[in-house]
């Protein structure tokens, strides 16, 4: 027996609803965030994360009622990602029950904030997210570098580099999203996530392209990912948790049934 | 009505802590977070969450002066311990460069780090984060209707080292075999998260509630 990979289905969040869809035959209301979060519980998810899509400022602390409202009947380790600036937003919704939070933006605009967090509350609860696209071109080594805005901005930031610089920062987990692969379903960027997961000492979750089954396990053996994420395939019921997790037991990886 | 303290040092979210209880209590409990220690002293039962790190804990037990009533409270009363609230009872964690815990405990509070480096392992993530199983390694009445090697919610990087390995109520495998929880007593202390481990962390919670500290 060891530590299971995990498989985490990620919900988009605007104005205390989830958006994008979710299709399960048998809920009543497919914008429930409670309801769709119990589901996946239901089936076995390891964790849920939330993505706080809300453009609005003045909806925008809607992110926490639900939050509060999962975490009282869900008893799994929920994680919130979006908008979070300030330490201030962090402990909000570490209180409303939240076990980690995902930092972007902020941390690109001031790494020193990662260090900040983690000294406050405790690295466990800090994830950072990296959006990271491919810029070495064909022959040329592997680079690939930070995006912010969805991927529209370029920072000029490598990202590797800023992997080993947010772990020594006090990050304790990362969140790796390939904007080059997000949206396609034809798989993880492999190599990044290898690349990133061999380099640093603590967990990665690998993110952006999942398809099918196969994506995920590929995620696990050949990405090194201690965990993947997903979110259309499961939304649209195209496969359950429990079929995913199958499928990776199948292909010799260590889940929790 | 049984009341039931959540011991609240500053230290630790609570809410999930308390949500889990809520949610097995059937509403037969009286379930209070609190930080005096006249509350803990006149409970039933106690919870001792934590969260972070060792030396900021054990700071915090003492400003809020709670060192007393929280070694009285183990001795008198069915008393769980929660991730850095089985650390701390404990004689010393290696963390921050060694920190006196409140020795209630025979035994120590190592860094995987440390650990793996000695026995040669080099792959393994730290924090030790996610789902493990946990091998029970005595009978139990807290470990009713929950399975052999069945999975419960992890998140550390130290872990705890006890002197009489008797008191090791379950065992769990990172690299290296330690003791993720420990019974001695009316206490019973696990590093891993009950309120965060789905149904088999709820039926902890369940038989915790109905444990007699025998």
């Amino acid at each position: 027996m060891s530590l299971a990979k995990r498989i985490i289905p990620c919900l988009d969040v605007d104005a205390g609803r989830v958006v994008k869809g979710v299709k399960f035959v048998d809920i009543r209301d497919a914008g429930d965030p409670v309801e769709i979060a119990k589901r996946y519980n239901q089936e076995g998810a390891d964790e849920i994360t939330f993505l706080d899509i809300t453009a609005s400022s003045d909806e925008r602390d809607t992110i926490e009622h639900v939050v509060e409202q999962v975490a009282s009947q869900v008893f799994i380790p929920l994680t919130v990602g979006g908008g979070i600036r300030t330490i201030a937003d962090i402990r909000r919704m570490l209180n409303a029950g939240a076990d980690k939070v995902g930092i972007n933006t902020a941390a690109v605009h001031n790494p020193e904030f990662v260090k900040e967090a983690a000294d406050k509350v405790g690295s466990q609860c800090i994830v950072v997210s990296i959006d990271a696209k491919r810029v070495s071109k064909e022959n040329e080594p592997n680079k690939w570098e930070i995006f912010t805005h969805g991927g529209r901005k370029p920072t000029g930031i490598d990202a590797l580099e800023w992997a080993i610089k947010m772990t020594q920062y006090g990050a304790g987990e990362v969140l790796l999203t390939s904007m080059d692969q997000d949206g396609t379903k034809s798989g993880f960027d492999l190599e990044l996530t290898r690349t990133i997961s061999e380099a640093v000492t603590i967990p990665v979750i690998a993110s952006g392209g999942v398809g099918n089954l196969e994506h995920l396990s590929d995620g696990v053996t050949k990405g090194q990912a201690d965990a993947v994420l997903a979110a259309s395939i499961f939304h649209f019921g195209e496969y359950t948790i429990a079929e995913a997790k199958q499928h990776m037991q199948n292909q010799g990886i260590t889940v929790r049934g | 009505m049984e009341k039931v303290v959540i011991v609240d040092y500053g230290m630790s979210n609570l809410h999930s802590v308390f949500s889990a209880l809520k949610e097995v209590s059937d509403n037969k409990f009286d379930i209070q977070v609190s930080q005096d220690s006249k509350t803990i002293d006149s409970a039933d039962r106690i919870i001792f969450p934590g969260q972070g790190a060792a030396a900021d804990c054990m700071r915090q037990i003492r400003a809020f002066n709670l060192v007393e009533s929280i070694q009285k409270a183990a001795l008198e009363k069915p008393f769980l311990g929660i991730c850095m609230g089985m650390q701390v009872l404990l004689e010393r964690s290696d963390e921050n460069a060694g920190t006196e815990c409140l020795g209630m405990i025979k035994g120590s509070v190592n860094a995987f780090a440390e650990a793996h480096k000695k026995a040669g392992i080099k792959r393994l993530k730290i924090p030790h984060m996610g789902w493990n199983t946990i091998k029970q390694s005595i009978d139990h009445p807290v470990w009713s209707n929950i399975n052999q090697d069945s999975y419960f919610y992890f998140v550390h990087s130290y872990f705890v080292h006890l002197s009489d390995s008797r008191q090791a109520a379950g065992k769990t495998d990172y690299g290296i075999e330690f003791s993720s929880v420990l019974a001695d007593g009316k206490v019973f202390a696990m590093q891993c998260h009950p309120e965060k481990s789905a149904d088999n962390g709820l039926q902890l919670l369940t038989n915790f509630l109905k444990w007699n500290g025998n």
